[in-house]
């Protein structure tokens, strides 16, 4: 197995997969904690603009919408991460390691 | 099974004869007998031991104990997940703060929830890649056992013990109002069931009673959240503004504010509910019970999905309660003037006003089955600390036999469950959500930093991430001890040495910077092996290849 570490971790094509998959990761992560943290921040900072109404009379404040905006964000992200990643970087990792072990067997 | 059905039977009631003196105080018409209820409770009980018999028939290997045998699909799982954190202190505690503070109780649900996307986009494939029943095994696999895993395991038992105490409390709660039984007994009950379906049945049944529990609680909160909209017209505007109406803190319920009051403790809080989730060792257990990344990853998805409709129930719940609770004598302590039993108990009272005696019962049992279901997991990941990380890798460095191992386990179960039991009696008074918050600071503060830092930082050493590790748990449990909750309201101390009641900043900053500033001034060869030896991590983290897969049954 460690020889087939190996092989992988000097084949190019592995590193510009885990760029690629880093770079959608982090991307989503990303996402996810700024809308929280800001989220979180404007709690601490300035709870008054989630106590405004969202329209005029209405007893309904920002608060509530923007909570559950982010509830929705975060399954919505989620599944297009599952999406991505069981099609198409399944897909690269596999051909990755069959080409690595074929190079071990011909050796 | 006959026989320990009639011993429930007369376990359950001849208590109640007993205790119906103390309730008889004017008390008597608000916690009547219900029959529904016990007879919806014993029948959960009696098909969950029966799926624990038919697990324990299947549970042979080590394997088949703490992770199912690998054979769980990622649907499964993500609602067994879901049922993790469906527990009774986010039903009954996160409705409650609803009730008693309206818009704050969602602050706590975005919490809970938006760590599910970051410990997919991060960290689930990793784990699942590299480690084999507990997040340790990841951690260790280039780090050196005895220290990680000494480490780990206490991190792991903090956490246990904290969340225990949380649900035992519900469970207490629950049962006094429900059964009008005393609370210790209550806590016995829980405690006890759980050792049994945890020591024969191991994670598969944990994971099956989880299932099933998670999908009446699915369906039980969505007819709530229903009942509760129709009587508004489907208008959200009338019930939020019904709800200012009659609460005391009228508008404000609509606003941010009570419950998180200074900004060092909003960001506190949200770190530790964020960062703890991705920490909680039986959420992290439950990948390894998947055949491989790909069902991890589908299982969040799904995981996902069901908190969040989850969360969004107990929201309009909490609303609901305080509509159609707060005026209503019926569910109103005659003394305090506040709600009977608490306001951990208005999801229960509510289901009473929407659905009658009958909904009230299957709600209770729900209630208590999740409490159960989740112990059950705490428990098992509990005692996989113990025998998998301390004693199998620890004290006989990974030589112990199969049947030791899970032997350990078995015994460390029952010993966990003892200690939750005293402890959830001791704990009788807190806010049952607040603690799931604490433990979430602890899961954020030790677990977390090394499991992320293992994963992807290479120069991460032992000694970094055992030292800094236990400074980060260290600073969590003395702010905690420190901190108003346990110095002022349990010690009654008069003021507070540590002044936030969310010490989740300060700690997992602290475990940070230690692990970071130690890693980097260790020299050692050790050290420069485990830099080097990260490269296989990291290939077999991406790629799967070697890791554990299903078991063939």
């Amino acid at each position: 197995m460690q020889h087939l570490y190996k092989q992988i971790y000097a084949d190019p094509e592995f590193h510009e997969l885990e760029d690629k998959r880093g770079r959608f990761s982090w991307c989503l992560a990303s996402i996810v904690l700024l809308t929280y943290f800001s989220f979180i921040l404007i709690i601490a900072f300035a709870p008054q603009v989630f106590a405004t109404p969202v329209f005029e009379n209405s007893i309904i404040t920002w608060g509530i919408p923007v909570g559950l905006f982010v509830i929705l964000l975060s399954f919505v992200l989620t599944g297009i991460y599952v999406y991505r990643a069981n099609r198409e970087f399944d897909r690269l990792t596999k051909d990755i390691i069959e080409h690595a072990k074929k190079i071990h067997n011909e050796k | 099974m006959k026989n320990s059905k009639i011993t429930c039977l007369i376990i359950l009631f001849l208590p109640i004869t007993l205790y119906a003196a103390d309730a008889l105080q004017g008390d008597v018409t608000k916690q009547p007998l219900n029959v529904t209820a016990i007879t919806m409770f014993l029948l959960f009980v009696s098909a969950t031991l029966g799926i624990t018999y038919w697990a324990a028939r299947k549970t042979k290997s080590t394997r088949d104990f703490y992770a199912a045998g690998g054979s769980i699909t990622g649907f499964q799982n993500g609602l067994a997940i879901a049922g993790d954190y469906m527990s009774a202190a986010s039903f009954l505690g996160i409705s409650g703060l609803v009730f008693a503070s309206g818009f704050d109780g969602l602050i706590y649900s975005i919490g809970f929830l938006v760590g599910w996307p970051i410990i997919l986009f991060l960290l689930a494939e990793r784990l699942r890649n590299l480690g084999k029943y507990t997040f340790a095994d990841a951690v260790s696999y280039r780090l050196k056992p005895i220290p990680i895993r000494s480490l780990s395991a206490c991190g792991t038992l903090c956490v246990v013990l904290l969340y225990l105490i949380a649900q035992l409390v519900g469970a207490g709660k629950l049962i006094q109002v429900l059964f009008g039984l005393e609370y210790q007994f209550a806590v016995v009950i829980v405690g006890i069931l759980m050792i049994l379906y945890v020591t024969f049945g191991g994670m598969l049944a944990t994971t099956w009673v989880q299932i099933i529990k998670a999908i009446l609680l699915l369906l039980g909160a969505s007819f709530m959240a229903i009942a509760v909209m129709s009587k508004m017209d489907f208008s959200f505007e009338a019930l939020f503004s019904n709800a200012v109406d009659v609460h005391e803190k009228g508008l404000a319920i609509m606003a941010p504010g009570g419950l998180v009051s200074d900004p060092v403790s909003a960001i506190s809080l949200g770190l530790a509910l964020m960062f703890g989730t991705a920490g909680l060792p039986h959420i992290l257990m439950r990948f390894f019970t998947v055949p491989d990344a790909k069902e991890a990853r589908k299982s969040v998805f799904y995981a996902t999905g069901f908190i969040g409709y989850f969360y969004i129930l107990t929201f309009i719940i909490g609303f609901g309660a305080i509509v159609l609770l707060v005026n209503n004598p019926e569910f109103l302590d005659s003394q305090t003037g506040g709600i009977l039993g608490g306001n951990n108990m208005a999801a229960i009272h509510l289901a009473r006003a929407v659905g009658g005696e009958v909904f009230l019962g299957f709600i209770s049992a729900v209630a208590f089955a999740t409490i159960l279901a989740v112990v059950s997991g705490l428990t098992l990941s509990g005692a996989s600390a113990i025998s998998h990380d301390l004693y199998a890798s620890v004290i006989r460095h990974g030589e112990a036999k199969e049947g030791d191992e899970v032997r350990v386990s078995r015994i460390a179960t029952i010993t966990i469950g003892i200690i939750a039991i005293f402890l959830g009696i001791i704990f009788e008074k807190q806010n049952v959500a607040y603690m799931v918050g604490l433990a979430f600071a602890i899961a954020a503060s030790v677990n977390f930093p090394i499991l992320f830092l293992s994963m992807y930082w290479q120069k991460l050493t032992t000694r970094g991430a055992f030292i800094g590790g236990a400074i980060g748990l260290v600073t969590a449990i003395l702010c905690m001890i420190f901190g108003p909750t346990i110095w002022v309201d349990i010690l009654g101390n008069e003021q507070a040495l540590f002044p936030y009641k969310h010490p989740a900043l300060f700690s997992v900053s602290a475990a940070f910077i230690f692990i970071i500033l130690i890693s980097k001034l260790d020299k050692s060869k050790s050290a420069k092996q485990e830099a080097i030896d990260f490269e296989d991590q990291y290939v077999r983290s991406q790629t799967g290849l070697g890791a554990e897969g299903a078991a063939n049954h």
